[in-house]
């Protein structure tokens, strides 16, 4: 690896994978950082060694992957997988770990494409080992073909649920249940998202193709779904859950939830990123243009990381930040980035047809986002419930930052991760404030573990 | 809770899963190789001693920690399978520097 390249890209996904092929195409300088062992992203993970037989099951959507990831390899990008970015900032200095060795390398540009996670919602019993999220149980059948023994719950909201229920139903497990918590009444407010989802209908389509197919081989579907509980001594043992007015509870050792996904934000944040509240998607974002281009020069983002558009908008993004990037770099005249570009543009904005609707249909309800269990463990890391939370808003404690520095939630090692939306939503209840006026949690380097040892072995001359 | 597909010509290395040696396929992730085996929880917490489980299986949730050759909070998640290689549940923090000096 060179300590600078004309262009540097953090993420191995769609977006990171397509902005490479795209760039480099034009013969500069251009190296790909994935924190992964190959290409793909978390949607297309392990896709390039994935068995058939199990790429089968996992349906037709991931199978796409395998185009982009061949696109990648032919290019001239340099790839780096199993590399790690503990540190950004506006200078372009990049921190990395490879090989369990730190070093910073530079670029005249860089595209972050990290892409998204999970919403994380805390709920009572979500800390217990057999809880886990929707996403985990697909990235082990993805890349381990590791599926559920004894059979699992699904519970939540959005498409990834009914996918990942219909992946386990084509792999031969038995799925319980699918809870889905969306509430009843945003069928009706999606509606007036409808018509222009419509010019998207292949989303719909496969979403009613799913459903049906689930229901034909029995899988029971309930809506509606409320007080969601994983129960359990030491491990979980039953769900419990509320639904047409009666408790109910599932015998299971396994629950896996999805509430959506969200950007992930921290390395945009600790570079100093400007970041809004998206209200329709529920989430902080990083702010930018439609190439892509943060308010600090030199730093695009790209893909779902810049916001929740999907994996195959994902693809424009990135091609559109390669394309700026070269224009950043002098290497096309803005004339050629936007004929090039003319086309990604369009069918990024025709991705984006579905989005208000799926948006305002799985709107995850402010009952489970600020939970009023105040025995809730809200920071998975330091075991800071609900109720002190609240407690520490009761005593004046008035945004995300300040709970923090009071109750010590988001100082684990997960940096917050699990908690920033949520304390910022409980907080807001509490207090009775809007949730983007409660702020986020404030992101710094190092984003990524490092111990002093890697730190004091930096070598400051050479990466300078 | 969890089991692995079987799979055609999958190469298999050995580990020691709480010093038991076990075969296990290469490419696969410790945390996937933990929930394989059934192993219940990976650790315990520092601040209340309660059992955890990887949870996010993508490297954020930092729930996954394990020891691993010795060197405690290991995401097992994010940490391939290799040959020989000693994966423990972890107690805590985990075991200390010094002790892990003496080995």
């Amino acid at each position: 690896m060179n300590n600078h390249y004309q262009l540097v890209i953090i993420g191995g996904g769609p977006a990171g994978l397509a902005a490479a092929a795209t760039a480099s195409a034009k013969g500069i300088s251009c190296a790909v950082l994935d924190e992964q062992p190959e290409p793909g992203g978390q949607i297309y993970r392990a896709i390039e060694s994935v068995p058939d037989q199990r790429a089968q099951k996992l349906g037709s959507e991931y199978l796409r992957g395998k185009e982009l990831a061949a696109a990648f390899r032919e290019s001239d990008a340099e790839y780096y997988p199993g590399t790690r970015v503990w540190s950004l900032n506006k200078e372009l200095e990049i921190g990395i770990i490879q090989n369990d060795e730190a070093s910073i390398i530079t670029a005249d540009q860089i595209i972050i494409a990290n892409g998204a996670m999970e919403r994380p919602v805390p709920f009572p019993g979500w800390t217990k080992p057999g809880v886990m999220q929707a996403g985990a149980g697909q990235i082990l059948f993805k890349t381990a073909g590791v599926v559920p023994d004894n059979g699992v719950v699904l519970a939540g909201s959005g498409p990834l649920l009914l996918l990942l229920a219909w992946q386990y139903l084509h792999a031969g497990v038995e799925v319980k249940a699918l809870l889905d918590v969306t509430p009843l009444s945003n069928h009706i407010s999606a509606m007036p998202k409808f018509p222009r989802a419509i010019l998207a209908h292949h989303y719909l389509t496969k979403g009613v193709g799913y459903q049906l197919e689930l229901k034909r081989a029995g899988v029971p579907m309930l809506f509606g779904v409320s007080d969601l509980r994983a129960e359990g001594k030491e491990q979980l043992q039953q769900v419990c859950f509320k639904h047409s007015g009666k408790q109910k509870t599932i015998a299971s050792e396994l629950l896996l939830t999805h509430f959506g996904v969200i950007p992930h934000t921290w390395l945009s944040q600790a570079a100093g990123c400007k970041h809004k509240w998206d209200n329709s998607q529920q989430c902080w974002r990083p702010e930018h243009d439609e190439w892509g281009n943060t308010n600090i020069p030199g730093i695009i983002v790209a893909g779902d990381g810049a916001g929740i558009n999907g994996g195959r908008s994902a693809e424009h993004a990135g091609r559109l930040a390669g394309f700026e990037a070269l224009f950043a770099l002098g290497s096309l005249t803005q004339a050629e980035r936007d004929k090039l570009a003319a086309k990604d543009i369009k069918w990024k904005r025709d991705e984006r047809h579905i989005r208000p609707f799926l948006e305002a249909y799985f709107q995850i309800p402010k009952s489970l986002l600020a939970t009023a269990d105040k025995e809730t463990i809200v920071c998975r890391c330091e075991e800071v419930t609900a109720g002190q939370i609240r407690e520490a808003v009761q005593q004046g404690h008035d945004n995300s930052n300040q709970v923090k520095f009071f109750t010590r939630c988001g100082m684990g090692p997960c940096q917050g991760r699990q908690c920033s939306n949520a304390v910022a939503h409980i907080v807001a209840d509490e207090s009775g404030e809007a949730v983007a006026d409660m702020g986020h949690f404030r992101g710094r380097p190092p984003v990524s573990p490092i111990t002093l040892g890697q730190l004091a072995r930096l070598d400051k001359e050479e990466s300078v | 809770m969890f089991k692995q597909l079987p799979a055609n010509q999958q190469e298999t290395l050995n580990v020691f899963l709480n010093g038991q040696s076990i075969q296990v396929q290469k490419g696969n992730s410790v945390a996937a190789v933990a929930l394989s085996q059934n192993l219940g929880y990976t650790r315990t917490t520092a601040v209340s001693g309660s059992k955890r489980a990887p949870f996010c299986m993508m490297g954020v949730c930092y729930d996954c920690l394990m020891v691993i050759n010795g060197v405690s909070n290991q995401r097992a998640c994010s940490t391939l399978v290799q040959e020989g290689m000693r994966i423990d549940t972890q107690q805590g923090v985990g075991p200390a520097m010094e002790e892990r000096n003496c080995e």
